[in-house]
């Protein structure tokens, strides 16, 4: 038992370096996406203080769009360009309708708003577009399919291309967010406005453009994790999911950091991938990794409240 | 005039604290009672009791735990069905280890396994609060929902995964069937109503006693609490007990009285879900609450199935499935804009109304 749990594993890896790279890649790519959407979430929270939980389903809901209007005969980049702008309607709604109105509510009750906003994009989404699982138009997108093959120690690593396609993409997602929340105007007032919102709003920064911009944001998130996972696992309502698995990033990451966000959803992305390979599957009965984050996540908080990567001053104790 | 309240005079402070200060308030729960108990289970059919009135009960009765620990005692769960599931397993192991237990003392009894789930998940509460808690809830939720699968233990070693009631008797229904094929809708109707009278019995003096106060303390601010005496730990553990104990109750009513078999994915995220909702469109903080949206959320299906078709509006059933999908999330908002306290709330400003009626002053 104490062999097969501290000791077989790690010989394992040794032994097939090859296969421990592929796993550690695949971990990667989940990883990277894990980040996205949390960092999704990230944006909101601390602009507005929402939890928002529709984070999942406005992926599901941009893959949908995206492949529902390429189904209609539109060519694929106006395609996308037509999905940006359904998400920029559906910010202005989710702010008009739902959230202007809760302003000041207490946070259960915001968030329990997004649930509600889940439930009906969820319903709305199934009889616009079909509940029944669609494959994502990768290759219309101009995004390369086929796969890179590495050769390290001698053995044999395969890189999807549109993995790799991915990777590269949300990297540079990322890196503009960065820049645009540091460098530009709109980015400062995103950052006062989650700093100290009565302090913004003295000053002029509108919290109705605010709030509209960063669900916005949120949905070119979500319609970039969209193509990435839907390109990897179709395009179905199962997609929801991995919204989930933001949740224990946020938990690893803080609710506030965008740092945490990034490095948490790589550490998760990675973990749960080298437990369910080397642990969960000889151990367990596999399929570990719904649960494993979670759990990870809840045991690093029993020790470290805060966070891997929050501030002090956030009061969770 | 229905609800005048002149003449009831209050010369203790026991008569204060009673359970139903104003009259009217005791009659009404009164012939509630009655319609339940006496009037409804000779009125209604058996469509009727399988997809309105032990539903309810059962959902209801969910959500009276989880308002126990999300309502009350402010801490914020997404993982009842977990609990749930807790619950219908434990019962189902331990009428498999032990064939001679009544069914309805195994069914009260398993909701000490949920109970003690429940705590241990509940341990967390004491580091972080918040969504970081509502978070940790959903690590229940996932971690049991995938135990249920993998230990085949819990299911007999079953081909099929699924846990499947046998037909039992019990002393409790005078001997007849009260789970399995068997049994008659009407008792099971009976014994799920005993259950969930008696422990919605329990919960309100819970509420109103000790127990409760130190729960709301802790809801409403916790620090407070702490400073004039109350042991956070003790507050919040017991909250996570006793809410798990009805839920776990629940879910094993919820398989034995009325599904009569379960998979592991019946208690995933989802049902949480639901029972989530129904607490909070009912109104978070009352006990009234969980029946009016157990009503709302279990009744609205149900509505939507018979209504068009009666109307002669051609509707396939996939099509009301996502039609109901959106009005409970359109619901939900518009509850939250227009009531942020629930059904509940909407009672107590009505009958307000009522007892200043016909001079509002």
């Amino acid at each position: 038992m104490f062999y097969d749990i501290f000791i077989a594993p790690f010989v394992d890896m040794v032994e097939a370096p090859d296969f421990l790279m592929q796993v550690l890649w695949e971990g990667l790519v989940s990883g990277i996406l894990y980040a996205l959407i949390a960092l999704g979430f990230v944006l909101i929270f601390r602009s507005s203080r929402i939890f928002n939980f529709a984070q999942g389903i406005m992926v599901v809901f941009a893959a949908l769009t995206l492949v529902g209007l390429y189904a209609m005969g539109v060519p694929a980049w106006i395609c996308v360009i037509l999905t940006l702008g359904v998400m920029f309607v559906l910010a202005v709604a989710i702010e008009r309708i739902v959230l202007r109105p809760l302003v000041g509510q207490p946070d259960i009750i915001l968030f329990m708003a997004t649930i509600g906003i889940t439930l009906f994009l969820i319903g709305f989404g199934e009889v616009i577009f079909g509940g029944e699982n669609k494959v994502m138009i990768t290759e219309e997108l101009g995004i390369p399919t086929g796969s890179v093959l590495l050769e390290p120690f001698g053995g044999l690593l395969i890189l999807e291309q549109k993995d790799i396609t991915a990777v590269v993409v949300a990297a540079l997602l990322v890196v503009g967010l960065l820049v645009f929340l540091n460098r530009t105007r709109m980015g400062r007032a995103i950052r006062a406005l989650g700093d100290d919102p009565q302090a913004a709003l003295s000053v002029g920064i509108s919290i109705q453009t605010i709030w509209v911009l960063v669900w916005f944001i949120a949905g070119i998130i979500a319609l970039v994790t969209g193509i990435a996972w839907g390109a990897r696992a179709g395009v179905s309502f199962a997609l929801e999911v991995i919204a989930y698995k933001a949740l224990p990033v946020l938990m690893l990451g803080g609710l506030e950091s965008i740092a945490g966000a990034i490095i948490g959803g790589l550490m998760i992305g990675i973990l749960e991938k080298l437990f369910e390979i080397y642990w969960g599957q000889p151990l367990l009965g596999g399929n570990t990794e719904t649960w494993f984050a979670f759990v990870l996540a809840l045991i690093v908080l029993l020790f470290r409240p805060q966070g891997l990567f929050g501030e002090k001053i956030i009061e969770r104790v | 005039m229905f609800y005048r309240t002149a003449g009831q005079f209050k010369t203790t402070y026991r008569d204060d604290q009673a359970l139903f200060p104003i009259r009217q308030d005791g009659v009404l729960v009164g012939i509630f009672l009655i319609l339940a108990w006496a009037v409804l289970p000779f009125v209604a059919s058996e469509f009727a009791f399988q997809t309105l009135l032990i539903p309810i009960l059962i959902y209801s009765l969910a959500a009276l735990g989880l308002n126990v620990l999300t309502g009350y005692a402010g801490q914020l769960s997404l993982g009842t069905a977990a609990f749930m599931g807790v619950g219908a397993y434990a019962c189902y192991k331990m009428l498999t280890i032990m064939p001679w237990l009544d069914p309805v003392i195994a069914i009260l009894l398993s909701g000490f396994f949920s109970a003690g789930i429940g705590v241990a998940f509940g341990i967390p509460s004491l580091r972080i609060k918040g969504f970081y808690l509502a978070i940790a809830t959903l690590a229940a939720q996932f971690f049991l929902v995938w135990l249920f699968e993998k230990w085949a233990w819990l299911y007999n070693y079953n081909a099929s995964g699924a846990i499947q009631v046998p037909n039992l008797t019990s002393v409790a229904a005078g001997g007849n069937y009260v789970a399995g094929p068997l049994a008659s809708s009407l008792t099971q109707y009976y014994i799920v109503l005993g259950i969930v009278t008696l422990l919605t019995i329990l919960t309100i003096n819970l509420t109103r006693g000790t127990l409760g106060r130190t729960w709301k303390a802790t809801r409403d601010m916790d620090f407070a609490a702490e400073l004039i005496g109350i042991n956070l730990m003790r507050s919040k553990l017991s909250a996570f007990a006793v809410s798990s104990y009805i839920v776990g109750v629940a879910g094993a009513l919820f398989v034995f009285c009325w599904r009569g078999a379960a998979e592991p994915n019946l208690f995933d995220i989802p049902l949480s879900f639901s029972i989530l909702f129904i607490a909070i469109i009912g109104g978070l903080g009352s006990i009234l609450g969980n029946y009016l949206g157990a009503i709302l959320i279990v009744g609205l299906p149900v509505v939507l199935n018979t209504v068009p078709p009666a109307l002669g509006i051609p509707i396939s059933s996939a099509l009301v499935e996502h039609l109901n999908l959106m009005i409970v999330g359109g619901l939900i908002i518009f509850f939250l804009i227009v009531e942020p306290h629930g059904l509940a709330r909407l009672w107590g400003l009505a009958r307000q109304k009522l007892i200043v009626w016909p001079f509002p002053y």
